[in-house]
C-alpha cells in the first residue's frame, strides 16, 4: 500500500529536503523501516541503538498515536498519512560525562535489580550510578546493620565498613547483620560475610580500626557518602567535622530507648551536625544505649531511613533530608520533622570557621582521663566474692538493690530489697541504719549515686557499694544469675 | 543562527521565573530562512511532567506539540525550536537534553533562580547527535 510519511522540518535535511515521502508498506513499522533504509542518516534520529523508536519520537497514523493502536504492527491502508512528531523533553542535571564513565551491568545484575530498573527514578542510569558509588559505614551495630544490608542489596558498588568490636550476645537483639554463629567474631568479618552473601556483585572493604582524628580524613577520601552509625558523641562530632572538611555528605542517625533521629548533614548544601548541636552535652548526662536500653527494631527503622537517603544522594534525587531533622518515637509511633538552618557562625561550616582540622574529640566532649575517674574516691566498696563470703559466714548485712523493677524481674541477688534509685531518699526509713548496708545496681554506677544521695540526705548508717553490681555477682559468684 | 527580539527573549525569561522552581517550556515559532531561523512568536506550553519531576525535567506532550504545530500552520509559521529553563542550574544542555533532541531545531535554555533569570543561551544539536553546539543568537529590533 502506498502511504505518505510527512517529515518534520528539522529532519528534512536528512531526506533530501523533502517534506513528504511516499513508501509502500503494510504496517506503520514497515513504512518507517522503508523510509530509514532509503534515508539512512534519518535512522538515528528516529531509532536508538537498541533499534527501537526513541522515546520522544511519536508516530501518528492519520490522527492516532500508533502506541494506542498496535504499535509498529498497526496496519496501514492505501492513502494513509504517517506523521512523525517529537514530544520534546529535556532537563537540567549536567551529567553527560558521568553517563559515559558509569560501569555497565551484567545480565545477572540486570535481573537482580529489575525492580529498581523498571522505575524511571532509578532506571539503568541510576543503577549504574549505584554500582559506581562508594559508601563508608561507621559502625556495624544497630544502625549499621540495616544500612549495610540494604545498601548491599541495592547494589552500591563499594561499601567500606569501620568497626573494631567483637560480636557479643547482647548485640543480637538489634544488630541483625550478625548472627548467633558469629558470637566472638570480629564485627567487620561477620558483617563482610553477611553483605557478601546478600550481594556477591559488590566490593566490601573492611577497616578494623577505631575512627580517630588521625585516620578519618584518609578513610573518608576514598568514599562518596559517609553513614554515621556511631553510638557516642566524640565519634559523632568527629564524623561530622571530617565530612565538612572533606566535603562529603554525612547521613546521620541516632537512637535511644524508643526515640530515633535522622538527617542528612551536607555543609555544601545545608546545616551540619554542629549547626544543630554546637556543643556536646556534659559527659554522663545522656546515657548510652547500654545504660538506657534501646528497642531492637528502632535502629532497624532509623537505619533503613539512612539507607534510603544514601541511595537518594547517589541517584541525585531531590528532597533529601537536608536542613530537616526527623524525630521518630517508636512507642507512640509518631514521626515529627523540624527545619534546620545552617548557622553562619558554625565553628566548622560557618562563614568564619575556627575548626580547620580535626581536633581531640574526647577532650571536646569532656571525656578526659581525669573526668573518667570516680568522682568520690572515698566510697567504700566490696567485691561480689567478699560479699558472698560474708553472707556465708552468717554476718548480718542488708542488701539494697537500686535498679528499676523491670530489671529486678530479669535477675536478682537473693535476699535483697528493691528501692529504685529515684525513690531511695524518700524511702530512706526503710533502710536500717543499725545494720551494714550493701547497695547494688547493674554495674555499680547507680548504686554509687544512691550512696551519695543517702549520705547527703543525712543517712547515718554504713553504706558499701557492690563493685561491678549484679553483673560481677553473675561472673564471680553465681553464673545462674543472668547477665543483661 | 537564530534571530529573536529582546521582547520575545523577555517572555522566555519571564516564563522561567514564573515557573521557578519548576522547569518551564515552550515552542519557538517562526521561519527557516537563508539567514537561519527567525523567531516571531513564543508559544508557552504547560510542563506535562508529574509534580515530583518538574524541577529537573520537562516534557511537551505530542498532543500539545501538534496543537502548537497546528497553530503555527494556521499563522503560516513553523516550529523552529523550543525553550526551557534550568532552575538553579547552568543554561547548558544535559545528557538528557541531548538524547531527547533533534538537529536543526534551536534549543534555548534559560537559567533561573528565585525571582530572576540569568544566562540564556541557544543550542543546536550536531547532526550526528553527538553533542550540542552553542548557536549564534542574534537580537533583532
Amino acid at each position: 500500500m502506498p502511504v505518505t510519511i510527512s517529515i518534520p522540518a528539522p529532519l528534512r535535511q536528512f531526506a533530501d529536503g523533502q517534506s513528504q515521502i511516499v513508501v509502500e508498506a503494510k504496517t506503520a513499522g514497515e513504512a518507517l523501516e522503508r523510509l530509514t533504509s532509503t534515508y539512512i542518516s534519518l535512522r538515528r534520529h528516529l531509532f536508538n541503538e537498541q533499534n527501537t523508536l526513541r522515546n520522544f519520537v511519536n508516530v501518528y497514523l492519520n490522527d492516532e498515536d500508533i502506541r494506542h493502536a498496535s504499535g509498529p504492527e498497526t496496519p496501514v491502508k492505501d492513502g494513509d498519512t504517517i506523521m512523525i512528531v517529537p514530544s520534546i523533553a529535556g532537563g537540567a542535571v549536567v551529567e553527560s560525562e558521568v553517563a559515559q564513565s558509569l560501569p555497565e551491568l551484567s545480565n545477572e545484575e540486570i535481573l537482580r535489580y529489575s525492580r529498581h530498573l523498571i522505575m524511571p527514578e532509578v532506571g539503568m542510569q541510576g543503577q549504574r550510578k549505584l554500582k559506581a558509588a562508594s559508601v563508608l559505614m561507621i559502625g556495624t551495630g544497630g544502625l549499621g546493620a540495616p544500612v549495610g544490608m540494604y545498601l548491599a542489596a541495592a547494589g552500591v558498588g563499594r561499601i567500606g565498613v569501620v568497626d573494631f568490636d567483637v560480636v557479643e550476645e547482647s548485640n543480637l537483639q538489634r544488630q541483625i547483620i550478625h548472627g548467633t554463629k558469629d558470637l566472638g567474631r570480629r564485627k567487620i568479618e561477620s558483617a563482610r560475610d553477611r553483605l557478601r552473601d546478600i550481594n556477591p556483585h559488590i566490593e566490601i572493604e573492611t577497616h578494623e580500626t577505631r575512627l580517630t582524628s588521625q585516620n578519618a580524613m584518609q578513610l573518608f577520601r576514598n568514599y562518596d557518602v559517609i553513614v554515621d552509625g556511631t553510638d557516642n558523641f566524640p565519634t559523632r562530632y568527629l564524623v561530622n567535622d571530617a565530612c565538612v572538611l572533606s566535603g562529603k555528605p554525612n547521613v546521620y542517625g541516632s537512637i535511644f530507648r524508643f526515640e530515633g533521629q535522622a538527617s542528612v548533614f551536607w555543609a555544601e548544601k545545608g546545616a551540619c551536625y554542629r549547626c544543630l548541636y554546637p556543643e556536646p552535652p556534659p559527659p554522663g548526662l545522656v546515657p548510652s544505649c547500654a545504660e538506657g536500653g534501646v528497642l531492637g527494631v528502632l535502629p532497624g527503622i532509623v537505619g533503613a531511613i539512612q539507607a534510603n537517603e544514601t541511595i537518594k544522594i547517589i541517584l541525585g534525587a531531590q528532597d533529601l533530608m537536608i536542613n530537616r531533622l526527623l524525630l521518630f518515637d517508636a512507642w507512640s509511633m509518631k514521626f515529627r520533622e523540624f527545619k534546620l538552618r545552617k548557622d553562619p557562625k558554625c565553628p566548622v561550616c560557618g562563614e568564619e570557621p575556627t575548626v580547620k582540622e580535626l581536633i581531640d574529640y574526647e577532650q571536646f566532649c569532656g571525656i578526659t582521663p581525669q573526668h573518667a575517674a570516680p568522682p568520690e574516691p572515698k566510697l567504700e566498696e566490696i567485691t561480689a566474692t567478699e560479699l558472698n563470703a560474708r553472707r556465708l559466714r552468717g554476718e548480718q548485712l542488708q542488701i539494697i538493690d537500686v535498679r528499676e523493677p523491670h530489671e529486678f524481674e530479669i535477675a536478682q541477688i537473693p535476699g535483697t530489697k528493691l528501692i529504685p534509685l529515684g525513690h531511695v531518699v524518700n524511702r530512706m526509713n526503710e533502710i536500717d541504719p543499725g545494720v551494714e548496708t550493701v547497695v547494688h545496681c547493674k554495674g555499680g554506677v547507680r548504686s554509687a549515686k544512691a550512696i551519695q544521695a543517702l549520705k547527703r540526705a543525712g543517712f547515718q548508717g554504713r553504706l558499701i557499694n557492690l563493685k561491678g553490681g549484679i553483673s560481677a555477682w553473675s561472673d564471680d559468684v553465681d553464673p545462674r544469675v543472668p547477665k543483661y | 543562527m537564530i534571530t529573536v527580539s529582546e521582547q520575545l527573549l523577555d517572555e522566555v525569561r519571564e516564563h522561567g521565573v514564573r515557573d521557578y522552581p519548576y522547569e518551564c517550556c515552550g515552542l519557538l515559532l517562526g521561519r527557516y530562512t537563508a539567514e537561519g531561523k527567525i523567531v516571531s512568536e513564543t508559544y508557552p506550553i504547560s510542563n506535562a511532567r508529574e509534580e515530583s519531576a518538574k524541577r529537573n525535567r520537562f516534557l511537551i506532550e505530542p498532543v500539545e506539540l501538534m496543537r502548537g504545530e497546528r497553530y503555527a500552520r494556521e499563522h503560516d509559521l513553523e516550529v523552529v525550536g523550543f525553550y526551557h529553563s534550568h532552575p538553579d542550574s547552568p543554561a547548558v544542555p544535559s545528557q538528557y537534553d541531548l538524547e531527547h533532541a533533534w538537529p536543526t531545531y534551536s534549543y534555548i535554555i534559560v537559567s533561573t533562580s528565585p525571582g530572576q533569570a540569568t544566562d540564556l543561551f541557544s543550542w543546536e544539536q550536531e547532526p550526528d547527535r553527538s553533542r550540542f553546539n552553542r548557536e549564534e543568537l542574534r537580537i533583532s529590533e
